[in-house]
């Protein structure tokens, strides 16, 4: 279908539909029924069967005319896309809908204190007692547990085969007495994670996903849509300014939740955008030493963002990329924010030892200078995009691994 | 604003890139660097003469193939993977810059042709290298067109059949003609540390020469951009080279029982010279697009030369240290491309002075 046909369709739909008096959930369900809730799923799940850039057209012209579209943001968008990818029928029927009309909401629990880079080395136990999976263990880094009604479980159903062969992969009700989830303070004062404990917390074997031993499988198809975005849709979805409404309310509030743990982010990536404003302000643009270090970060921030452009103008013309833009883009985005990092603080000089309101642009800068760790770390760390790099785009060999055989027998933290 | 090249520009780069494989292999390069004149007027022949790449920037009323700076570059490019010995880069880039940008019509349709098609050698003499802030001063004209002074250094001037020289006179600075051959002109061969590139000095004691245009502050940075484009091309060739025979170097070479490829150590000394290498092949290949297009950053050459000049040495640093001290040796080839890399980075504007210039265009003087 054309773009204009899908804006013509969509458009007749929102005229016969849209209206700003309907509690959210209920406009959803109408949204669902007409099958403008995710248009990229097959038809048989709520959708078109339409390709990522058709789905754009809708999603623009929903914003045209300020309509509320289907719940796909923070970690449900990638539950909703890993159940649709690797789930059966009966846990497509239950678990989509809500999802997508937004009564839901989901966690990522794949990360662990003694497994980060190495996420296949997980040790959070899941077994088979009495015909449900009975889990114990530790989650950490995850985004919106403390309120999630479900989370995208990962954990080991076989300690006796290769490590990425013995991991299961479960879709867990965290509304039980098992599960208990406490917020995890960061070194920039913000808590946007949580630490998941689970205690005997239980499964029915009706929620495994992918089938037992198939986790891994199923965990590189979140991953997937993970470094596409689909949990941080957040900051695009957004309808501009506030809108007068009932349903407005709602949806800003889902909205807000959703977003409150990315608000710093702006700043881990170094805020480029304040360096020249703030070197004028404070007279550091005519200290030389400086000048050097904000060219550098120009060079950097310019450079990097067209070669990104090469690589999606490449990418659109169809021709074969051997670059993985995602861990070119990652590693140039740490270096960016470090060298911004540098600059602001030789901006700053002695008030960079201030924070909050008693510092420059409101504490803005003092959280730059101490958010600034986390991009090199979150979502693979830069020596994991440097391993990546070099393996699969340079084709240097793998290293040496202490890492195979039966789980059971690798050295792993106490 | 372009941002991709065109069929016809990768085309271009296919044809040159064969053909410098061809004739300018590491070989002829050992070859050629050892000798005074520095090229080999056969080859010279073929690659100019037969094939126009000293013409590919300039117009076709003019001889040319009537490209820009982007098919200058993509030739530069080539240029400087194979490390090509001649007066490519004097001729075409900066004399052929410098008719272009500053030359009056007539002289240009009577310069130009020559320089497009080889059969005239010619090159750019400024008294200064760094800045074109510091240009002029050292070199005077008479109001009849004689000049005095000394350039210490000049590209090529050596083999050249024409001398633009840039002087001062009364009022604005002026480009002028000189013959090679002319009287009162003294060159020098200077000792340089990359022999693939050809110094000398050059002194005009009463040289009869011809003003034939006037070289305002705006002409002079115009000039400079395009050649310092050029040049930043030139130097992400050489940096691409060593980049890809560095890395298959460490799949080939094996200690302690394993590729020393497979240490990390040296995977993420790759992964990072990638991104720089990446990064500043964006700024480059924007620069020529910003020139040809007349939109983009006024900063952009400079923002190339600098990001293109780190990542070379970048590239010749980790080409020799993962080489270990086979790297060091004279027999490897890599001392080459560092060699080339060096006199790069601090020819027209080291890094440092092109950010302090691209600072000044973007937020006026310190």
């Amino acid at each position: 279908m054309t773009p204009d046909r899908i804006r013509q369709e969509v458009s007749a739909w929102l005229d016969a539909n849209w209206r700003i008096d309907r509690p959210l959930i209920e406009w959803r369900e109408i949204l669902l029924e007409g099958g403008w809730a995710a248009p990229h799923w097959p038809e048989e799940w709520y959708g078109r069967g339409f390709t990522l850039d058709q789905t754009a057209v809708v999603a623009e012209v929903f914003r045209e005319r300020d309509a509320v579209p289907a719940a796909q943001v923070g970690p449900r968008g990638l539950a909703s896309e890993t159940i649709l990818a690797c789930g059966s029928d009966d846990q497509k029927r239950r678990f989509l809908r809500p999802i997508l009309t937004g009564e839901h909401t989901w966690c990522q629990l794949f990360s662990e204190p003694g497994s980060g880079s190495d996420l296949a080395g997980l040790s959070t136990r899941a077994e088979m007692k009495n015909g449900k999976w009975i889990v114990n263990g530790q989650k950490v880094w995850n985004t919106s547990a403390h309120h999630a009604d479900f989370g995208l479980l990962v954990a080991r159903t076989d300690w006796d085969v290769p490590k990425h062969q013995g991991i299961s992969y479960f879709l867990l009700d965290m509304r039980q007495a098992g599960v208990e989830a406490r917020p995890l303070r960061q070194m920039n004062g913000h808590q946007s994670f949580n630490e998941v404990f689970m205690t005997n917390a239980v499964v029915p074997p009706e929620d495994l996903i992918g089938g037992e031993g198939n986790g891994w499988h199923v965990a590189k198809t979140t991953l997937s849509f993970e470094r596409r975005g689909f949990s941080r849709r957040v900051r695009g979805s957004s309808i501009d300014g506030p809108k007068q409404g009932p349903i407005y309310e709602e949806y800003e509030e889902e909205l807000r939740i959703a977003a409150e743990p990315y608000t710093w982010y702006p700043q881990r990536e170094g805020r480029v955008d304040l360096v020249l404003p703030r070197a004028r302000e404070t007279g550091a643009i005519n200290d030389p030493a400086t000048r050097q270090e904000i060219a550098k970060l120009i060079c950097l921030y310019t450079g990097a963002r067209l070669a990104s452009d090469g690589a999606e103008a490449r990418r659109k013309a169809g021709t074969t990329e051997i670059i993985p833009a995602g861990s070119i883009g990652k590693l140039a985005a740490s270096v960016i924010a470090r060298q911004a990092s540098v600059v602001h603080t030789m901006i700053s000089g002695a008030d960079a030892m201030l924070s909050g309101p008693d510092s420059a642009a409101d504490g803005i800068i003092a959280e730059v200078l101490v958010s600034v760790p986390a991009i090199s770390i979150a979502g693979g760390t830069d020596e994991i995009q440097r391993n990546i790099i070099s393996e699969r785009v340079l084709g240097m060999p793998k290293g040496f691994r202490a890492d195979q055989g039966p789980f059971r027998d690798i050295k792993r933290n106490a | 604003m372009q941002t991709e090249f065109s069929k016809e520009q990768n085309l271009l780069r296919d044809v040159v890139s064969r053909a410098l494989r061809d004739k300018s292999p590491a070989t002829a390069v050992r070859e050629l660097m050892a000798t005074d004149r520095g090229y080999d007027p056969a080859v010279w022949q073929e690659l100019c003469g037969d094939a126009g790449l000293a013409g590919v920037h300039v117009p076709e009323v003019h001889g040319g193939a009537g490209g820009g700076a982007v098919e200058l570059g993509i030739v530069a490019e080539e240029m400087g993977r194979t490390l090509f010995c001649g007066p490519w880069f004097a001729s075409a880039v900066m004399a052929g810059t410098a008719l272009l940008e500053a030359a009056n019509e007539s002289d240009r349709e009577e310069l130009l042709p020559g320089v497009a098609d080889g059969s005239t050698i010619a090159t750019l003499v400024l008294d200064d290298l760094d800045d074109p802030a510091g240009v002029g001063g050292s070199i005077t004209a008479t109001a009849n067109g004689t000049l005095t002074g000394v350039a210490s250094m000049a590209v090529d001037a050596h083999v050249a059949d024409l001398l633009l020289v840039v002087a001062s006179g009364t009022g604005v600075l002026g480009l002028h003609a000189v013959e090679g051959g002319a009287s009162g002109l003294a060159i020098e061969p200077l000792q340089v540390v990359d022999p693939t590139r050809k110094l000398s000095r050059v002194a005009f004691t009463g040289v009869p020469g011809r003003h034939i245009g006037e070289v305002t502050g705006d002409t002079l940075n115009r000039i400079w951009d395009r050649i310092c484009s050029a040049l930043a091309h030139e130097m992400m060739g050489g940096a691409q080279h060593l980049f890809e025979t560095t890395v298959s170097y460490t799949k080939e070479r094996f200690q302690f029982g394993r590729p020393i490829g497979s240490f990390q150590a040296l995977k993420h000394r790759c992964a990072d010279l990638l991104l720089e290498i990446e990064i500043a092949r964006a700024l480059t290949h924007h620069s020529a697009r910003c020139l040809d297009s007349g939109e983009g950053e006024p900063c952009a050459a400079s923002m190339a030369k600098a990001a293109a000049a780190d990542a070379y040495m970048s590239a010749a640093r980790a080409g020799i240290q993962l080489r270990g001290g086979i790297g060091f040796t004279w027999e490897n080839d890599t001392h080459l491309w560092f060699k080339r890399s060096k006199g790069s980075e601090v020819l027209f504007g080291t890094p440092a002075i092109h950010r302090e210039r691209m600072m000044t265009m973007l937020e006026g003087a310190a």
